[in-house]
């Protein structure tokens, strides 16, 4: 009984169902975990047991009735820039360290309809702005399966709750890898949706025009069954796509013979590491021995374009979306200068960490008159020839194969202090992001003893297509719910 | 230097907001209807810009605008955008504003203009946007230590608000006075805003600019802030163009700048010149996908439009009104409407008979009753049908001219019909001449010097005579036969 948190949560569904134990039992193991682990991982930012076991409590009753589904009972971890209501949201800044929210963000609206049970909130690079989750006012979390290594990020907290057996399934966020790369540095599933599948109603806001929420999970099975609780048409949220999503689960188990699979030359060059390269091959030769058919000549010339797209369009968002924090309304309040502008330097001066506010001056300074067309109109620009790049690769291929991240985990305090280091961590996962595609990452084996990813992207609302080779391949490679000692 | 007295010619063009009269407001639930209600009580997590909301657009307010813009003569652009403003101020939510930059839901339209005694002009609107209201500010000093603080009240952000901005067409303050008078009537008679100045749902920032008569080009443009009525906005256009013209005459050079008015000291005053304009780095709105109008949803808004105040004075002229009938009773939609149904109602005359008397009693009683109790035209209790029947009780004589208005009275109090009215006071017109005649012979015989006045040739005296049966009857009498019996009596003796 008190391994119950190794389980995946398709596997801890079963037992539930069957009996085996209670949602209060498995919650408990989780918690017990979580109190055994945490202070060396630091994947939390808040934790919400007695809410966990209240929530654990309703879902034995739903299983007992009958009317459980998939999630019921299964505990999840929640990336602080989701809106709860009434249990403490800081997207890991100083500056809402204490704001609690009036209202539920749609995807916990949907987690909580489905009987899943709230571990906690998980740390994250503040304002998803970074890819070690160093960037949090509340402390780095840390790589489960090294403790010097950082777990990636931004949702580094949600990736290492998993390996850390901190919780069964979580929510994360991507706006530019921010779900992809730290699955990959922590050896779980993660999924990224095409922008508009998810919700984004009660996600606080980073660069709008990119950021989904999306799932991180020991297996594509956890990762279809969380998307398919999280996915479709939200009124609130007028950028989501009107019509219903299909049900992902049906997309498991699935030949994928004749699949074609692109697998882009633009991604195998300089600064990847050679573990990285030869995991990523002998996952390609698996796929092909499943009965895909590989083509490697082929280019996205426009690739390495996406890193300076990203960051104009990401900052010029934020800048926007972060003006709202002026220490006026809610948050952290600087009042001890005289004027109410003095004040509201200070909130934020003091407020923010400095990577928020080098993307701050960024975008600031992207949207300025007179540098507007040679930024921000120009990123667009080159963001629609992306855009048409990875279109005309859909005309050809089902998929696009490739690595999520250059390296394996890197040590904490490697690159903080050099942000031009840190961005080329998501060269892979970034132009995925800036066309709006869906893309998972699924591991696909260790390079020195960490976990490498690899990244299968598909087409705008073809996430049942990925889900569908990400499963064959995993099932293939045998690389599911690998956890750490820990 | 010799001094050249310069003739200027004046250029004036404005920029209004107006708040619509949609039930929600512009990307929340909240209701719009917080006139009166308590600080924060019309909010939530959107309209208070509170972290991960998004916007929804109220499709009413797109509908109002649409209208607006038809009502203009605009073009509707099937394709508009939102875009964010932004600026930092306590009184904005989010720390921008959704507004529209280069995409407008309607441009190029154009409204036509009549200052009296000069010919009527039409003024260009350059564009009609879509934005939302702020918070409103309260500033207060604390009574102990003196300090000023401000306090916020979040009721009226995001309340829909429409940016009207016209060419520079205006040569004078009294242009751009008629301009906002007749801007205000369409948006009320299409009742897409209550549009008043005073209660702040209709606001207007001028541009004004001074250059030698004949000359192409725009002189240096001062923008003019806070009038809070048409009078003030008159005011400081009237004080602006002076104050330029004296400066401009003086060989100085203006500078382009933002002016308050100051209704107190009748002055504008220097609040910030534009160099240190904000940079309001506008870029499109990432929460909401640009708008697209269907023709389909174009053509049903123009299907509920309703005719406007030119085409309904141009009708009352058709009529046979004069200018000035026609003017009054087009002034409101309302009016217009309650004017053309008593005329309806009133069957069986001669048409023009109809519309004359109609108009006398929609400008005569009807506007008295609204001018005395400051109510709307639709809540009087005495509907066009009943008025109707009034006015044809006098044209059958069953009532006197006179009576008729106390009956009107009557009505407008209890709400009764005037036949119900007439019965009850025991209104109804005398016409038996037995009863009058000895009215008739009691006056004679106590006004002596009237009599003897008609009988010296004075025939005005008679109609001293009939106004003391008149006063006696309460009006009831017939005036017709009056004449008659006196005449007769007179002549007899
Ligand atoms: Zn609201």
């Amino acid at each position: 009984m008190s391994d119950l948190w190794r389980l995946t949560a398709h596997e801890a569904h079963e037992k539930l169902r069957a009996k085996e134990f209670t949602a209060v039992e498995l919650t408990e193991s989780v918690l017990a975990r979580v109190d055994a682990v945490e202070p060396r991982v630091h994947a939390y930012i808040t934790l919400t047991p007695e809410l966990a076991l209240e929530q654990a409590r309703e879902a034995d009753v739903r299983l007992a009735s009958g009317t459980a589904t998939p999630l019921t009972g299964i505990p999840v971890g929640v990336k602080d820039l989701i809106v709860t209501k009434g249990v403490r949201t800081t997207a890991a800044s100083r500056i809402l360290e204490n704001f609690v929210p009036p209202y539920d963000s749609h995807v916990y609206e949907q987690v909580r309809r489905a009987g899943g049970v709230m571990i906690g909130k998980t740390n994250m690079d503040e304002f998803a702005m970074g890819s070690s989750t160093e960037h949090s006012a509340f402390g780095p979390s840390r790589n489960p399966w090294n403790l010097d290594l950082v777990p990636g990020g931004s949702s580094g907290g949600s990736a290492a709750a998993i390996a850390a057996g901190e919780c069964l399934v979580s929510l994360g966020s991507d706006t530019g890898g921010s779900i992809r790369q730290p699955a990959a540095l922590c050896g779980c599933v993660g999924l990224d949706p095409t922008y508009g599948r998810v919700s984004r109603y009660g996600i606080i806001a980073f660069g709008s025009s990119l950021d989904q929420v999306g799932p991180i999970g020991r297996d594509v099975e956890d990762v279809a069954t969380m998307l398919d609780c999280i996915a479709g048409h939200d009124p609130r949220d007028s950028t989501t796509a009107p019509d219903p999503a299909p049900d992902y689960r049906h997309y498991l188990g699935r030949d994928v013979r004749g699949m074609k699979v692109g697998v882009p030359r633009e991604y195998f060059v300089a600064g990847m590491e050679p573990g990285v390269k030869q995991a990523v091959e002998t996952a390609l030769k698996t796929l092909e021995e499943l009965g895909c058919e590989i083509d490697t000549d082929f280019s996205l010339p426009s690739t390495e374009h996406a890193l300076a797209v990203y960051y104009i369009i990401a900052p010029s968002e934020a800048s926007a979306n972060l003006a709202r924090y002026d220490g006026v309304k809610y948050g952290f309040s600087d009042r001890t200068a005289g004027s109410m502008w003095e004040n509201m330097e200070h909130t934020r001066a003091h407020g923010f960490g400095n990577e928020v506010k080098r993307r701050i001056m960024l975008g600031t300074y992207a949207l300025s008159a007179g540098y507007y067309d040679a930024y921000y109109l120009k990123a667009q620009k080159v963001r629609t020839v992306i855009n048409d790049e990875f279109a005309a690769a859909f005309q050809k291929y089902d998929v696009i194969v490739t690595p999520t991240a250059p390296t394996v985990a890197f040590p904490i305090g490697s690159k903080v202090d050099d942000p031009y280091a840190m961005y080329l961590n998501d060269v892979y996962t970034l132009p995925a992001s800036v066309a709006g595609l869906p893309a998972i990452n699924v591991p696909c084996g260790f390079s020195e003893g960490l976990p490498v990813g690899l990244q299968v992207v598909g087409n705008f609302f073809d996430e049942g297509r990925i889900i569908q080779v990400a499963h064959a391949y995993e099932q293939a490679a045998g690389f599911a719910n690998r956890l750490p000692r820990l | 230097m010799p001094a050249v007295a310069t003739d200027f010619e004046t250029v004036i063009g404005l920029e209004v907001h107006c708040q619509l009269t949609t039930r929600s407001k512009m990307f929340c639930a909240c209701s719009t209807d917080y006139a009166g209600a308590a600080p924060n009580t019309h909010v939530c997590p959107v309209c208070l810009g509170m972290p991960g909301v998004l916007p929804v657009i109220n499709e009413q307010a797109i509908a109002d605008i649409v209208m607006t813009g038809l009502a203009l003569d605009c073009e509707i652009t099937p394709f508009s955008k939102f875009d964010r403003k932004n600026y930092p101020y306590p009184d904005l939510m989010k720390g921008y504003q959704i507004s529209q930059y280069d995409l407008p839901v309607c441009k190029g339209g154009s409204l036509e203009i009549q200052v009296e005694g000069h010919e009527p002009r039409r003024i260009g609107i350059t564009r009609v946007h879509m934005e939302e209201d702020t918070a409103r500010l309260l500033h207060r000093t604390d009574p102990v230590t003196g300090d000023g603080y401000s306090l916020v009240d979040v009721n009226r952000s995001g309340t829909p608000l429409m940016e009207i901005v016209s060419e520079p067409d205006m040569r004078t303050p009294a242009e751009a006075r008629e301009y906002l008078v007749r801007l205000r009537q369409v948006l009320r008679y299409i009742g897409v805003s209550e549009a008043n100045m005073e209660e702040g749902n209709f606001r207007c920032d001028a541009n004004i600019s001074l250059r030698p008569r004949g000359q192409a080009e725009f002189g240096t443009k001062v923008e003019i802030k806070n009038m809070n009525s048409f009078r003030a906005v008159h005011d400081a256009l009237v004080f602006e163009e002076k104050r330029q013209a004296a400066a401009l005459s003086a060989g100085e050079k203006l500078i382009q700048e933002t002016r308050g008015w100051v209704d107190e000291r009748n002055e504008t005053v220097s609040q910030r010149s534009k160099e240190h304009a904000n940079d309001y780095r506008y870029f499109p709105e990432p929460d909401l996908p640009p708008l697209r109008l269907s023709s389909a949803f174009v053509e049903s808004v123009r299907a509920r439009l309703p005719r406007l105040p030119a085409e309904r004075k141009a009708e009352l002229l058709d009529l046979g009104l004069s200018e000035h009938e026609a003017v009054t009773l087009s002034e409101s939609r309302d009016r217009a409407d309650y004017y053309d149904a008593v005329r309806a109602a009133l069957t069986g005359g001669e048409p023009a008979r109809a519309a004359k008397l109609a108009a006398n009693w929609v400008l005569g009683e009807v506007l008295r009753w609204v001018n005395t109790t400051g109510r709307d035209i639709q809540d009087l209790p005495v509907t066009p049908d009943r008025l109707a029947e009034l006015i044809t009780m006098v044209g059958q004589g069953t009532v006197t001219a006179q009576a008729a208005k106390s009956v009107f009275e009557t009505m407008a109090e209890s709400g009764k019909t005037a036949a119900d009215v007439v019965a009850e006071q025991g209104l109804a017109q005398i016409s038996g001449s037995d009863e009058l005649r000895d009215m008739v012979r009691a006056v004679i015989a106590a006004n002596e010097k009237a009599v003897a006045d008609y009988r010296a040739g004075k025939d005005s005296a008679i109609k001293f005579l009939i106004g003391q049966v008149m006063r006696e009857t309460k009006g009831r009498a017939n005036p017709a036969l009056l004449q008659d019996l006196f005449t007769e009596e007179l002549t007899e003796k």
